[in-house]
């Protein structure tokens, strides 16, 4: 068995989740990753998606809209920029969400636009995901 | 002297405003735990925040360009301050303090021939600063709605400050708020948020480790950037909201004790010229029947 690494889930709220975990998986911008102990020291931005940490008497999920996954050997930190655990997100919540992106890609241009566009389809994809 | 009537009418006035600012301040007694506990629910996130800010900062140093953000327009000339306060008053020194520390610092600037640009949260600030500096007012948000605050409105703010910042309205932003030290203590606080500014103490804590980015570092800074400065606001308005809470309570709880001191006061004056009138027709009486 691999050693467990450290999770922190914070949002600017408040710290979500706080517990030692085997494995998390991280809807990383540049493509889904899991980070397990021992990985190399990283910082990623995050996309709206779900992060699932494995422990060995169980999983947990939770949603996040965005933000930063900072990764080291022994640990790993998500600043998000709003997390839910996944049982407490409603189809309303994530609807304002879905909302708020779409005023936000009509409102920018050049690269910020891509980055919307993004965000906009991976908050739309989530609502298949999660069944809401 | 007052007539024993009107002594009876000023102490059941000074009662029931006793009535009422007791009342205020258990409400801000109430409120104030719940604005601490938010407050110090954002601090976590805020710690790593810097932390991996440092971390960009470090890996950032040596190279030229970088975003705008962090290095700043190259100029000082244009200053944006930002009052936060409270929409309400009987809460003490609060909104006085930071309107006092944002009118010193907006004469200072003056003086020093800078542009000087204010923006205000929560329109106690607004009030008090519009004699002087209406003609400067750039931007008002309202926080009357605001039950509780939360990261929304803190991005909306930001939004706002970084769309004038990229159209050049100005060059540094520096926010004022009290900074909660505890029920009876508020510090007022200035914090530069354009340029953002790198914690020292940070930066020497986690600059041993060696990160790698993804997408790129800049990439990743222009993401980081926007959010830092919403984080700040958030922490300054939270800080705000619990000092204002704490500023009420205090400030009610001094006037409910004045009021108890009046209350005596007034006690005392009324049973003594009660007794004066009862001795004074005793008297009355008394010589009445001797004279017969």
């Amino acid at each position: 068995m691999a050693d467990s690494i450290r999770l922190e889930l914070v949002s600017p709220e408040g710290v979500l989740a706080s517990e030692d975990a085997d494995a998390v998986d991280l809807p990383v911008a540049e493509g889904d990753m899991t980070a397990m102990s021992g990985h190399a020291a990283l910082i990623a931005t995050l996309n709206p998606g779900i992060i699932r940490t494995q422990r060995s008497d169980g999983i947990d999920e939770y949603v996040v809209t965005g933000g930063f996954v900072e990764v080291n050997a022994t640990s790993t930190s998500i600043l998000a920029q709003q997390a839910y655990r996944r049982s407490e997100l409603t189809s309303e919540m994530l609807k304002t969400h879905i909302e708020k992106a779409e005023d936000e890609l009509s409102r920018s241009a050049g690269s910020q636009r891509d980055l919307a566009e993004t965000r906009l389809a991976c908050l739309r994809n989530l609502t298949s995901q999660l069944g809401l | 002297m007052p007539s024993l009537k009107d002594l009876k009418i000023r102490i059941e006035s000074v009662k029931s405003t006793r009535k009422i600012t007791k009342a205020m301040q258990m409400v801000a007694a109430a409120k104030l735990r719940r604005a601490q506990e938010a407050a110090e629910g954002a601090r976590p996130y805020a710690e790593r925040m810097a932390a991996v800010m440092a971390n960009l900062a470090v890996s950032l140093q040596d190279s030229e360009s970088g975003p705008r953000m962090l290095k700043g327009t190259g100029r000082d000339s244009t200053y944006l301050l930002i009052a936060a306060t409270a929409e309400r008053g009987l809460c003490g020194g609060f909104n006085s303090s930071i309107a006092r520390m944002v009118r010193d610092r907006a004469r200072e600037l003056v003086a020093a021939g800078k542009t000087v640009k204010i923006m205000t949260i929560g329109s106690k600030g607004r009030e008090q600063l519009r004699r002087e500096f209406e003609d400067r007012f750039v931007g008002h948000v309202d926080m009357t709605d605001q039950r509780q605050i939360d990261s929304a409105i803190a991005g909306k703010i930001a939004q706002q400050i970084q769309t004038m910042f990229t159209k050049d309205e100005f060059d540094v932003a520096i926010i004022f708020f009290n900074r909660f030290q505890s029920v009876i203590t508020q510090v007022p606080t200035a914090r530069q948020l354009i340029p953002v500014t790198v914690d020292a103490i940070g930066k020497s804590e986690t600059a041993s480790q060696f990160y790698n980015f993804e997408p790129g570092e800049s990439e990743i800074l222009e993401e980081l950037l926007p959010q830092a400065v919403a984080n700040q606001i958030f922490t300054a308005l939270l800080e705000n909201a619990a000092s204002e809470q704490g500023a009420r309570m205090s400030a009610m709880d001094n006037a409910t004790r004045n009021a108890g001191d009046m209350i005596d006061n007034l006690t005392i004056v009324y049973n003594r010229s009660r007794q004066a009138a009862i001795t004074k027709e005793l008297i009355e009486i008394i010589s009445g029947a001797e004279a017969l």
